[in-house]
């Protein structure tokens, strides 16, 4: 499909499936991307013609068939709409994959945890660990029961995996930093912490693995745009330093990262967030049908104009 | 540059053209365009560019053509539009200039075109910019595109990395030689920084749809969504994906900023966000568009620069309805390097300039969103490397202005994602590409480069000459296979 403004194909769900209420994984045909994504990475996608640019990690790819994974959890307008389309629907722009990819090296023993919807981006990078010969003790957190995802296969990775939720309907009642500290007071030798998750977690787990002196990489996602490094507003401070979670992230040393301005910087346009959220409530069948709909103008217009 | 009137079309004797005033270009009121981001500038009618093309003085040597960057032949134009020939004035240009509509509207034409016309000498120079936007706009509104050429097929097939001035130039070039030409773009929309960086008010963003319409018509081929250095590399493309030459045309990219305390706080930004957001996504139309923008309204906001990327920013502030709009210059008025149009329309519509000053703080009041820029007098010392004067700052000077809104707009540095990725390609210290400033070739074989990749910020202008000495060199070597 082309238009005035875009040059190329849009790219085609293959299948669409609820892991969790509010968290959906997608198989997206995006070959180019594919072939060349490595654990870590993320792409930014665009749904529609007056749609954001968002930025979302790439769960894992199939550089055979083409396609990579994506887990959404919905949370704002374009994140709650992505979560409604199905196998058939296409996405207009997808870009990637970007940022750097994980480190993966042999450290001995690393702990990868899981928040959340956090466990889909921890899930690659902790496989790439395994085979990289490394014992991978996993920690995987939810608010609840039914929030829980990945398991199966956070456990193949996994020598052990622990699991916590947060009111207890599930596995043990706490916090993965109460599992950490339980590893930490043991007396288990860690060589590196890996913390994907919400910015409270990985704040809390970065505080207090500094004190025990273990290296510890957390994956940012600060609010973003073009995503190369071009615009400079996902900015976040580094040692005191500005650097781009797009380009020289996502993942940083995280003793190094300053959480609170990560935090004032994401809640930088709460308040139109808030109204576009409550808009998309009432518009949100129309908006849907406009989705469809630039797919069926596509297949009507092959490479013809608007 | 003798004037000469043989054989020419126009009616006037060479004394009477120097009594007929510049014309010039209906434009929407100050005070209405400060409001809304719909173009200021409104175009010549036939009956004005008519009367404009008869100041030309049709020098043997011209100025006007020597000076421009791609060569395109003024005097020639000119004269077709004298004769009324609005559609051969399009095509003499296009001979050149493949963006005519776009450097109508953002070329600094005092630089180049106008700089050294004869006319400018005792009155004012011939209106060359607008007179090149005048021709363009008719050509767009008269042409049909089933008509545009296509060449006879070389075999070839060229690469080109990025959708911005040098890329489409080079593009534009490399496919009327019969080349197959094939753009990459990392961002969804066409343009470069023609989309992302310039905003609707001096370039309308169908102009820039218009011009890629009719590349896609002349055969070039546009992919979206890669980004080079990441979804592909230089080497696969040519490679794997069997391209025989590729122009890096990807531009300065990553925005300077100024590592003064307080450039982490909520209402700072690089220029490059601020216009990205407002461009690109069309943050102005919140919230029919979803990308989100902080409420402007009665606030008061500063730009820190003085070239057209600055104007451009708060001049964008203003129409989302900033109370004061402040621009900060460390240098003064005689030292910017913005266009001299956009400095008196910015003037026109109630922007503040404050020369000789720069912020050293960004101060916040409460939970980390921007309340005041501490800024200090500069006065000015000696010539610096760039031949201007050195800013001083002068000591106690300080003064603390309150403000919501800080846009940064200092400058670019490279990007380093391609350079970073082709094992092979040369940097200099500042890490932009060395191309030979004649044939843009780069140190790898196939491999060429021009525009603010290898110059650091410059203007369209400049980045299109620099795409077209590439397309050159790039048939020359297809041609010969001589590297």
């Amino acid at each position: 499909m082309e238009d005035h403004d875009h040059g190329e194909t849009m790219f085609q769900i293959l299948s669409a499936e609820f892991l969790a209420p509010g968290i959906k994984r997608f198989v997206i045909e995006a070959p180019r991307i594919a072939r060349k994504q490595k654990p870590g990475q993320f792409v930014i996608l665009r749904l529609h013609q007056r749609g954001e640019r968002i930025p979302i990690t790439i769960q894992q790819s199939d550089a055979q068939r083409g396609t990579i994974t994506l887990v959404v959890q919905a949370i704002g307008k374009t994140t709650h709409m992505l979560d409604s389309l199905e196998a058939g629907d296409s996405i207009l722009d997808i870009v990637g994959p970007l940022g750097k990819p994980s480190e993966i090296g042999k450290f001995g023993t690393v702990v990868v945890i899981g928040g959340g919807v956090g466990t889909a981006m921890a899930y690659p990078t902790a496989a790439a660990l395994k085979r990289a010969g490394n014992r991978v003790i996993s920690i995987v957190g939810a608010r609840s029961k039914e929030l829980v995802i990945l398991e199966h296969e956070m456990r193949e990775v996994s020598d052990p995996l622990m699991m916590t939720t947060d009111d207890g309907t599930y596995a043990d009642k706490g916090f993965v930093t109460d599992k950490l500290r339980q590893l930490i007071d043991n007396g288990t030798r860690i060589d590196l912490v890996l913390a994907i998750g919400p910015i409270p977690m990985m704040r809390a787990v970065a505080d207090m693995t500094r004190k025990e002196g273990i290296r510890t990489i957390v994956s940012l996602n600060p609010i973003m745009i073009d995503g190369t490094g071009m615009c400079g507003g996902c900015r976040v401070l580094v040692e005191g330093k500005s650097q781009f979670a797009c380009v020289d992230g996502p993942e940083f040393d995280a003793h190094q990262i300053d959480f609170g301005v990560l935090i004032q910087r994401n809640a930088m346009y709460r308040s139109a967030e808030q109204k576009s959220m409550a808009d998309f409530q009432h518009e949100r069948e129309s908006l849907l049908a406009e989705i469809h709909n630039q797919k069926q103008a596509g297949c009507a217009l092959p490479g013809g104009g608007r | 540059m003798t004037p000469t009137a043989n054989k020419s079309l126009n009616p006037l004797p060479l004394k009477e053209r120097m009594k007929v005033p510049r014309q010039s270009m209906l434009e929407q009121p100050p005070l209405l365009r400060a409001a809304n981001f719909k173009e200021v500038n409104l175009g010549y009618s036939e009956e004005l560019a008519k009367q404009e093309a008869l100041r030309c003085l049709e020098c043997a040597k011209p100025a006007c053509v020597h000076d421009c960057p791609v060569g395109v032949k003024v005097k020639e134009f000119v004269q077709l539009i004298v004769a009324g020939d609005y559609l051969g004035a399009a095509t003499k240009i296009r001979e050149d200039n493949v963006l005519p509509a776009i450097t109508g509207r953002v070329c600094p034409q005092e630089d180049h075109c106008e700089g050294g016309c004869l006319m400018g000498k005792k009155v004012q120079p011939l209106g060359v910019g607008y007179l090149e936007r005048f021709v363009a706009d008719y050509e767009q509104r008269h042409m049909d595109l089933r008509n545009v050429r296509k060449a006879a097929p070389s075999g070839k097939r060229v690469a080109i990395v990025g959708s911005g001035p040098s890329g489409l130039t080079a593009a534009g070039d490399l496919v009327q030689k019969g080349h197959e030409v094939h753009v990459f773009e990392a961002l969804h929309e066409l343009g470069g920084v023609l989309v992302y960086g310039i905003p609707e008010f001096r370039l309308p963003k169908q102009i820039i749809r218009e011009q890629i319409d009719y590349m896609r018509a002349m055969g070039v081929q546009f992919e979206t969504n890669v980004v080079v250095g990441k979804t592909v590399t230089i080497s696969e493309l040519m490679e794997e994906e069997g391209y025989d030459a590729v122009f890096i045309g990807t531009g300065a990219g990553a925005p300077q900023f100024m590592g003064i305390p307080g450039e982490h706080l909520n209402g700072v930004y690089s220029a490059n966000e601020f216009l990205t957001r407002i461009n690109l996504m069309h943050a102005y139309e919140f919230p029919t568009y979803d990308e989100p923008m902080l409420d402007f309204r009665g606030k008061d906001v500063a730009v820190i620069g003085g070239g057209n990327t600055a104007l451009d920013a708060i001049r964008s502030a203003l129409r989302l309805g900033a109370g004061k709009a402040y621009v900060l210059y460390r240098r003064s008025e005689a030292e910017m390097p913005a266009r001299h149009e956009e400095v008196k329309h910015a003037k026109q519509e109630g922007i503040e300039f404050h020369m000789l000053t720069a912020p050293i703080e960004f101060l916040s009041e409460s939970n980390g969103w921007l309340s005041a820029a501490r800024c200090m007098r500069m006065e000015l010392g000696e010539a610096d490397a760039s031949g201007r004067r050195r800013p001083v700052p002068v000591e106690g000077s300080e003064f603390d202005l309150p403000l919501a809104v800080a846009v940064i707009a200092i400058g670019t540095s490279a990007n380093p994602l391609v350079q970073s990725t082709t094992p092979g390609l040369e940097t200099n210290k500042r890490n932009y590409i060395q191309a030979d400033p004649m044939t843009q070739r780069t140190s790898r074989k196939g491999v060429f480069a021009g525009g603010d990749i290898v110059t650091g910020s410059a203007t369209v202008i400049l980045a299109m000459g620099a795409g077209r000495r590439a397309a050159k060199s790039i048939n020359e070597y297809l041609s010969s296979g001589q590297w």
